[in-house]
């Protein structure tokens, strides 16, 4: 499968297929700051990731002046 | 993963609620909690005309869309911060959603308008970037609302924002602000209009899953100065201890507010009485406002560097 991960942008290749969670796992990246997507449909934990597909990391976190309460 | 309300497929799991939900229930989800905190904590009513800070990131950009679903009187404010690629397109979004949806939209330009970038403004007055931004922005629209006639200012600050506020001002022991850290803020002073804080329930995951199960257009792009931001750094131990201990955010900021924060309500403004900066007329503790001291030092370094 392929993993696109935004900021900084990065696309890494991961053979098999696996669920997400074990994906975010792997690639050492914490479920509370992320959600996974295919196409435009949203990934719960559980969900199954075949070989051939691709999916992406979104970042939900973000930062800077913005950001201060 | 189903669904906790319906027999639907879950399309996100939300570990503090011990809960997942299909698409249309998390957006009644979502939407209920904004509503129950606009409630519970009186910011809003429906006569109130309300100024929206709108970045065009998905967290303002939630924020106006579930205000004007509710149906409250919005008008958008958008700050054009002349940062490179980044301002642009912000801009550009904004300017985007507020066509598309039919709402009034008051665009300031730092540049045009005071003569400064935020880049600028930081060079010349040795702030780092995010600092120079910040004030500039609670200037401007506690300012904007005021000339405008608005009795609340909204932003869209999530739990995310909060509790890491929560956690740099208690590492530093900034007590008058553990003192003004609650999620509505009244007017004290005829020059300060109420702020109110919407999103505080929600994480800054589900105000992204929010703003992309809506469709909304978001800005997407990280602000280039807020790299290596503080506030980034908090956030990221936050979630740390979130995926350990599912509710650590939640139990944090609103622990806080009930049970630490009424400690801290007497040093909110460290006894000292809000004035009129004698430059402006905005608040300040001091003869002049922070703001008009900072433009003014930006206005002689700039001149000393043209001799």
């Amino acid at each position: 499968m392929k993993v696109i991960v935004r900021r900084p942008r990065r696309e890494v290749e991961m053979p098999g297929s696996r669920r997400v969670r074990d994906l975010l796992q792997e690639l050492k990246i914490n479920p509370e700051s992320v959600l996974v997507v295919r196409g435009q449909e949203l990934l719960t934990p559980d969900e199954l990731v075949r070989d051939e597909e691709t999916v992406e990391v979104v970042p939900a976190i973000s930062g800077g002046s913005a950001h201060e309460v | 993963m189903k669904c906790k309300t319906c027999p639907g497929k879950a399309v996100i799991d939300i570990r503090r609620h011990n809960a997942a939900f299909c698409k249309d229930c998390f957006i009644v989800h979502a939407e209920r909690q904004i509503e129950r905190t606009i409630e519970g904590d009186k910011m809003l009513s429906k006569d109130d005309r309300v100024l929206v800070a709108v970045s065009g990131g998905k967290d303002s950009l939630t924020l106006w869309e579930v205000l004007r679903r509710l149906g409250y009187h919005t008008t958008g404010f958008h700050i054009v911060l002349g940062i490179d690629h980044y301002s642009p397109q912000a801009r550009a979004t904004v300017e985007g959603y507020a066509k598309k949806n039919g709402l009034p939209l008051i665009v300031t330009d730092v540049k045009e308008e005071y003569d400064f970038s935020i880049p600028e403004l930081a060079e010349y007055t040795r702030r780092v970037p995010c600092s120079a931004c910040g004030l500039s922005k609670r200037y401007l629209m506690n300012r904007t609302a005021l000339q405008g006639g608005f009795s609340v200012l909204a932003t869209g600050h999530n739990l995310d924002d909060a509790a890491a506020t929560l956690l740099g001002n208690l590492l530093h022991w900034q007590t008058p602000q553990l003192g003004r850290m609650g999620p509505a803020l009244e007017a004290t002073h005829p020059k300060l209009v109420k702020t109110v804080k919407p999103l505080v329930r929600l994480t800054e995951r589900e105000t992204l899953a929010y703003a992309m199960l809506r469709g909304i257009d978001y800005h997407d792009d990280e602000c280039p100065n807020a790299v290596g931001a503080t506030s980034l750094f908090y956030k990221d131990l936050l979630n740390q201890l979130e995926y350990a201990s599912p509710g650590a955010k939640q139990s944090f900021y609103f622990g806080f507010l009930k049970k630490g924060r009424p400690a801290f309500l007497a040093a909110q403004t460290d006894g000292v009485e809000l004035k009129e900066c004698e430059a402006c007329g905005q608040t300040t503790t001091t003869e002049t406002c922070a703001y008009c001291r900072m433009m003014d030092l930006a206005r002689r370094t700039a001149a000393a560097r043209s001799r």
